[in-house]
């Protein structure tokens, strides 16, 4: 009769090991990670754009410096920030990681802007490519955006519901994941000095 | 004496009846556990869970899809804004039918009259998630989408083919041959150069596999996951008695092929009673069989319910148009006229 009760004991801890949720909300952080990584791809690419950007803009409008000057800043402020996968766990890290890109999204859509009033490089071919260059990136980061958010939620309601969240307090321990807010100032179009 | 001592030989002998029907209880439970576990190691856990843990899901992701109101994917070529004539239609029909065919990149065209006030973008990569041309893996799926209110445009490229039709051809063929025949009104002829000059541009990047249908990938559905689990509880339901595992037959089998297919009245009939009788006669078979030796056991379990398996097989083969799972990661560009 032990030996019985023994095998009924087993097949619960087998049968709760794959109930619990153990198994999902593994796969639900590896989601994340995985969204993270075209995240953060998306915004390389963007940054990879930014000094053909400028070099283009330079041999036309000479006058924009402090403009320029922003935008490189920006790039610089960008890379020198640690990514990695490690960023998704990390609060902090995040909000860094947002925060730089935002500055980085204020400042080249201020050079478009500008770029608004030369004609003649707006006529350049180089140039129209890498608009369309640029817009093709933008379209993916919000692309990579929402689905990093969509995993994010994923992940975060599966940790919260019932059965799962007994075995995260008791064995996995994770964090809720912080999504991407909305970027501030993005609601409001960049203004255009004379 | 020789009574005192019958009666304690009849006592051990009941003890190790009750012994040995311990040990055969043991062993069944043993066995339904490793069925348990090779089930939950071979199912795709994750579309399983997400089914019995959240069935409304679709319902709660309602408004967003609500508010794009995808078009159906009917062919080929979509032309809900009729901008093309019947002719051009079919002929284009016919290249990308040949073009899929040979290279195995499927491209789709959309007409649209309007995009209800939402970016062209949004509309278009929401279209790419529900439609998902291109073949999994490969991600090899071009859509071509034009809006005629708004006179917006897009081709929107699947992740693998984005080196070959990168956004800076994407936009040049929109910018270049598109654009200037649909500014003429022409819009026959910009979607026959438009779609010409994407073929040419993704030609060679992939080809097309052996087999020229192409195949769908034989994994573990979870129907068969469902299946392995009906089975299991069948089998305790109608261990204790036979009228409790035809019941649970009879519900459990045809409320499995709903959710995983979503079947008809008719095949949940069906169902139902094939549920029925599997109910009655499988528990039967299996402790039939378990009296023998615990080798002969298992297989007799498994076929029966992999079998069952099989016989609720494919619903989904319409034999119509369907993307192949393939993937966007937002590439192409966007323009107007």
């Amino acid at each position: 009769m032990k030996k019985v009760v023994i095998y009924v004991l087993g097949i619960i801890a087998v049968m709760g090991l794959s109930g619990c949720g153990y198994n999902t909300m593994q796969m639900n952080e590896e989601a994340v990670k995985a969204a993270w990584g075209d995240v953060e791809a998306t915004y390389q690419r963007r940054n990879d754009l930014i000094p053909n950007l400028v070099e283009v803009v330079k041999g036309y409008a000479k006058h924009e410096k402090e403009t320029l000057q922003a935008v490189t800043e920006a790039r610089g402020k960008v890379g020198s920030i640690q990514a990695g996968a490690n960023v998704v766990n990390d609060p902090k890290a995040f909000s860094q990681f947002q925060e730089a890109q935002a500055s980085m999204s204020s400042a080249l859509s201020r050079l478009l802007v500008v770029v608004e009033r030369y004609p003649d490089l707006k006529a350049n071919q180089n140039f129209r490519d890498l608009q369309v260059q640029l817009e093709g990136t933008e379209n993916r980061i919000n692309v990579a955006r929402t689905r990093y958010n969509k995993a994010v939620q994923e992940f975060n309601t599966s940790i919260r519901i019932f059965p799962n969240s007994l075995t995260n307090s008791l064995l996995l321990h994770l964090k809720p994941k912080e999504p991407f807010k909305a970027e501030a100032g993005a609601e409001k179009a960049p203004q255009v000095k004379f | 004496m020789s009574s005192k001592f019958e009666v304690r030989r009849q006592k051990r002998k009941r003890n190790k009846e009750a012994e040995n029907s311990a040990r055969r209880v043991a062993i069944r439970v043993v066995l339904f556990s490793i069925l348990f576990f090779v089930a939950f190691s071979f199912g795709p856990n994750r579309q399983l869970d997400s089914i019995l843990r959240n069935p409304y899901s679709e319902l709660i992701s309602l408004p967003a899809a609500y508010a794009a109101e995808i078009p159906a994917l009917k062919g080929y070529i979509n032309d809900y804004a009729n901008m093309m004539s019947p002719s051009i239609r079919s002929k284009l029909t016919n290249e990308l039918r040949e073009f899929e065919r040979t290279d195995s990149t499927q491209i789709v065209v959309l007409t649209i009259s309007s995009l209800a006030g939402q970016p062209i973008e949004d509309f278009s990569i929401k279209v790419a998630e529900a439609w998902k041309i291109g073949q999994k893996g490969k991600d090899s799926g071009i859509i071509l989408i034009v809006a005629s209110q708004e006179r917006k445009m897009r081709i929107e490229v699947g992740r693998g083919l984005e080196g070959k039709l990168t956004d800076l051809t994407a936009g040049r063929i929109i910018d270049l041959v598109i654009k200037p025949r649909f500014k003429r009104g022409d819009f026959n002829g910009g979607f026959v150069a438009g779609v010409a000059a994407v073929i040419d541009a993704t030609k060679g990047e992939f080809k097309a596999d052996d087999a020229i249908t192409p195949q769908k990938k034989k994994s573990f559905s979870p129907l068969f996951t469902i299946l392995l689990f009906g089975g299991i509880g069948l089998l305790i339901m109608g261990s204790f008695s036979r009228v409790l595992g035809g019941i649970t037959g009879a519900i459990g089998l045809p409320a499995a092929a709903y959710l995983t297919a979503g079947a008809s009245i008719f095949t949940l009939v069906l169902f139902g009673i094939l549920g029925l009788v599997m109910g009655i006669f499988l528990p039967f078979l299996f402790s039939g069989m378990g009296h023998g030796r615990g080798g002969m056991f298992f297989p007799g379990g498994w076929y029966l319910g992999s079998g069952g398996g099989g016989s609720g097989g494919d619903f989904d083969s319409g034999g119509g148009f369907s993307g192949g799972g393939g993937d966007f990661g937002g590439g192409g560009a966007s323009g107007d006229w």
